[in-house]
């Protein structure tokens, strides 16, 4: 028979070890369900900004759960304590885990000492939604930002996160930027720590 | 070049709520679009109604003089329809294309009501490109 005995035949199941499970779930069902937590809490609140705040919250609650997963998962139960691991962590360790590929680009702000970015040219919250112009500057990423927020609170490096979008020259659509702004006692304990 | 005239989109009690044309020929103002959306619609219905065969779902195809009329219905009931310059090849393919357009712009936004007019940037876009990538194609046999 085609196929016969390429599976391991185990004659007791607990001998079969544990498959890794499947890394990736599906866009469509991602994209519904966000989708409908959008949808519900526009049902909920008043104004633009208090259906940020919800979103954002939403995030919050996945940031902290996946800074104790991907700790554990990934670096052996150790946790950066510096400003750079904790963004380059953010960068790449988690955005690879929650969207498949590392994030476009992580800058420094110019401006303020504090600030820093994460760039991305099309969100995959945003993948499938167009903003009605008449929300102003509402941007779903702000779940996104939420989850950088949990991440980044929970690891010790208190800051408020924002998502915006940045118009880029030549590009139909703008791109999305996370600016991260942290707590005054994190910078000078970075600065402490030399 | 083989030319779409325009694409319509129905939703399942008839109402218009996507129409778009493409070059001259063909134009209509807001009132006739809507009008030509509902008749379609009653026809649509209606013959499926009269059909000596059971099972008919509907028109697909109509074919005039002047132009062709194809006709794609979803599970739902939205109906998707082009109209076309005559003997224009592919529009099935097309207007499959515009479906899952529609399935991923429109119905993944949260801020589409159902039944409702699609106002949806990121659905214009994709679908500008996908007629124009249709035209190429054609333009290329």
């Amino acid at each position: 028979m085609i196929g016969a005995g390429k599976i391991k035949q185990y004659a007791n199941i607990l001998e079969k070890p544990l498959g890794k499970g499947k890394q990736e779930v599906s866009l469509s069902a991602f994209a519904f369900l966000f989708s409908e937590l959008v949808q519900y809490n526009q049902t909920q609140v008043d104004n633009i900004s208090e259906l940020e705040t919800r979103l954002e919250d939403a995030g919050y609650a996945v940031g902290a759960r996946v800074l104790e997963l991907l700790c554990h998962r990934e670096k052996g139960n150790r946790r950066e304590t510096r400003l750079l691991g904790i963004l380059s962590f953010v960068h790449s360790t988690v955005w690879k885990v929650l969207f498949g590929k590392v994030a476009d680009s992580l800058e420094k702000g110019t401006e303020h000492e504090d600030e820093y970015m994460i760039s991305e040219k099309e969100l995959l919250v945003n993948k499938f939604i167009s903003i009605p112009k008449d929300m102003g500057t509402f941007h779903c990423g702000a779940f996104v930002a939420g989850i950088v927020r949990g991440v980044l609170d929970n690891a010790g490096f208190p800051a408020v996160v924002t998502a915006h979008f940045v118009p880029v020259e030549g590009q139909q659509r703008p791109r999305t930027t996370i600016l991260i702004k942290f707590a005054e006692e994190v910078l000078q304990r970075e600065a402490r720590l030399g | 070049m083989a030319a779409i005239y325009s694409l319509y989109i129905i939703n399942k009690s008839g109402g218009l709520i996507f129409y778009k044309d493409y070059g001259s020929k063909g134009r209509m103002d807001t009132n006739d679009s809507l009008r030509v959306a509902s008749l379609w619609h009653s026809m649509h219905a209606i013959s499926q109604q009269l059909s000596p065969t059971t099972g008919c779902t509907g028109i697909e195809l109509l074919e005039a003089d002047t132009f062709d009329l194809h006709c794609f219905q979803s599970l739902t009931g939205t109906k998707f329809f082009v109209v076309c310059e005559p003997g224009t090849q592919n529009m099935e393919a097309l207007l499959k294309v515009v479906y899952e357009l529609y399935t991923d712009y429109v119905l993944k936004n949260p801020f589409y009501e159902m039944e409702m007019p699609i106002r949806c940037e990121l659905f214009d876009i994709n679908l500008t490109q996908a007629i124009q990538k249709d035209r190429v194609a054609l333009l290329g046999r």
